[in-house]
This record gives structure tokens, sequence and C-alpha cells, in this order.
């Protein structure tokens, strides 16, 4: 190693397809980088982290009818789908999910209905304990 | 040279980002101090992006060539 390990942390809020790849796409790439990444999913963000939650992301609003031509184009070039990119963070062993605890009580979401990816559920200390002591910090 | 001792070659023609990253890092993983890969990779992105991965894993890119289009990174496991 050159120096010392890096660190990521994420919140992420949005539950859109167009939000959710560069998320994805960026821990991916951090965790193949030997950085630790952190993601704090929380409001629509919870949302991705729900069994079928990744499978379902639309684009936002309006633009929510053109999912599935931007879903084709996507595959067309050969760019992994959501739950291939979430595949590739865990097999680097060093991305971590964290699902908002306050989200989970407003949404009624059950621990049952989490993907088995999530690794804790917490609140908003224990992220930004970890936020506080990160090289990059995003809010996406 | 470096280039000669090449023992694993990945091909990622065709991939955009994140693949090529991701593909390199599983590849040298299982690889020992010394190794040496070679990577294609047709990504414009990836002249940048290999280096930088490069230097945060603190491995070693001996070579960079460019052929039509095709990248070429010769890399020395650290």
């Amino acid at each position: 190693m050159s120096e010392k390990p890096k660190k990521m942390a994420i919140i992420v809020h949005s539950g859109t397809l167009d939000k959710l790849y560069p998320v994805f796409m960026l821990s991916s790439t951090g965790g193949a980088m030997d950085a630790e990444v952190h993601l704090f999913f929380t409001f629509w963000g919870l949302n991705a982290v729900k069994k079928g939650g990744l499978e379902s992301a639309k684009l936002p609003g309006i633009m929510s009818v053109g999912t599935g031509m931007m879903r084709d184009k996507i595959k067309k070039v050969g760019v992994p789908s959501l739950p291939e990119l979430l595949k590739m963070c865990r097999s680097t062993g060093k991305v971590k999910i964290y699902a908002c605890s306050t989200t989970m009580a407003m949404m009624d979401v059950k621990k049952e209905e989490l993907i088995p990816e999530v690794d804790e559920i917490v609140g908003a200390a224990t992220f930004l304990d970890i936020a506080m002591d990160s090289d990059v910090q995003l809010f996406i | 040279m470096v280039a000669a001792r090449v023992e694993i070659e990945l091909d990622c023609r065709g991939m955009f980002c994140p693949l090529p990253i991701v593909q390199l890092k599983k590849a040298t993983r299982t690889m020992k101090q010394g190794q040496v890969l070679r990577l294609l990779a047709t990504d414009p992105s990836s002249v940048r992006d290999v280096p930088a991965w490069a230097g945060k894993t603190g491995n070693r890119v001996v070579e960079t060539s460019e052929d039509s289009g095709v990248y070429t990174f010769v890399i020395e496991v650290s």
C-alpha cells in the first residue's frame, strides 16, 4: 500500500435510476481502488435497498416513461444493471451498506423487507462518525 | 524488460467505466508481487483511470501505448 487507505462516505437520498447509477459506479470503483466505501440509504434511497428495489428503479418524474428505453440503451452498450453493480461492489469486500432507522420507521419498512446486503441499520450519529473521518463525502 | 514478463492478459475492449477498473482489481487480487499483467481497453477514460487506480492501490504502470483506439497498459503488481 502506497498510503493510508482512503474512506468514502455517501448519503444515498435518491431512489431513481439516474442517481443510483453514479452511487454504484463510484462505489464499485472506490472499492477497486482499495478505498473503504460507506453507503447510507435514507429517504427515497431506502427504496433501493428494499427487496426488488434496484430492479424497479425508474427515471425521475415525467421522464419515468423513458425508463425502459434507458435500460435497453444501458444494456446495449454493456454497462451492468444496478443489481450487477451491487454485486461488483460487494465482491471488492470494501463496500458497506447502512439503512437509516428513522426512514424505516417513517415508511413502515421492516428489516425482512431489506436486501441481505444491508450490513447494519443505523442512525445519523453512527454514519456521521464515519463521514467525519472520510476523505470523500457525497450526498446523492 | 517488464513487458516480456506478462503472465496475465486482461481484455477489457468494448467495456466502459467502471468495468475495466473493477476487472483490473479482480485480476490483480490473485496475483503475486512482481507479477505482470497486460490490460487492453478501448474506453478513453482508461488513459487516466488506470494510472489513478495504480497510484491508489500501490501498483505500477510500467508501459502505456495506443494503437488505433486500443490502449495497452503493462502493470506490475506490487
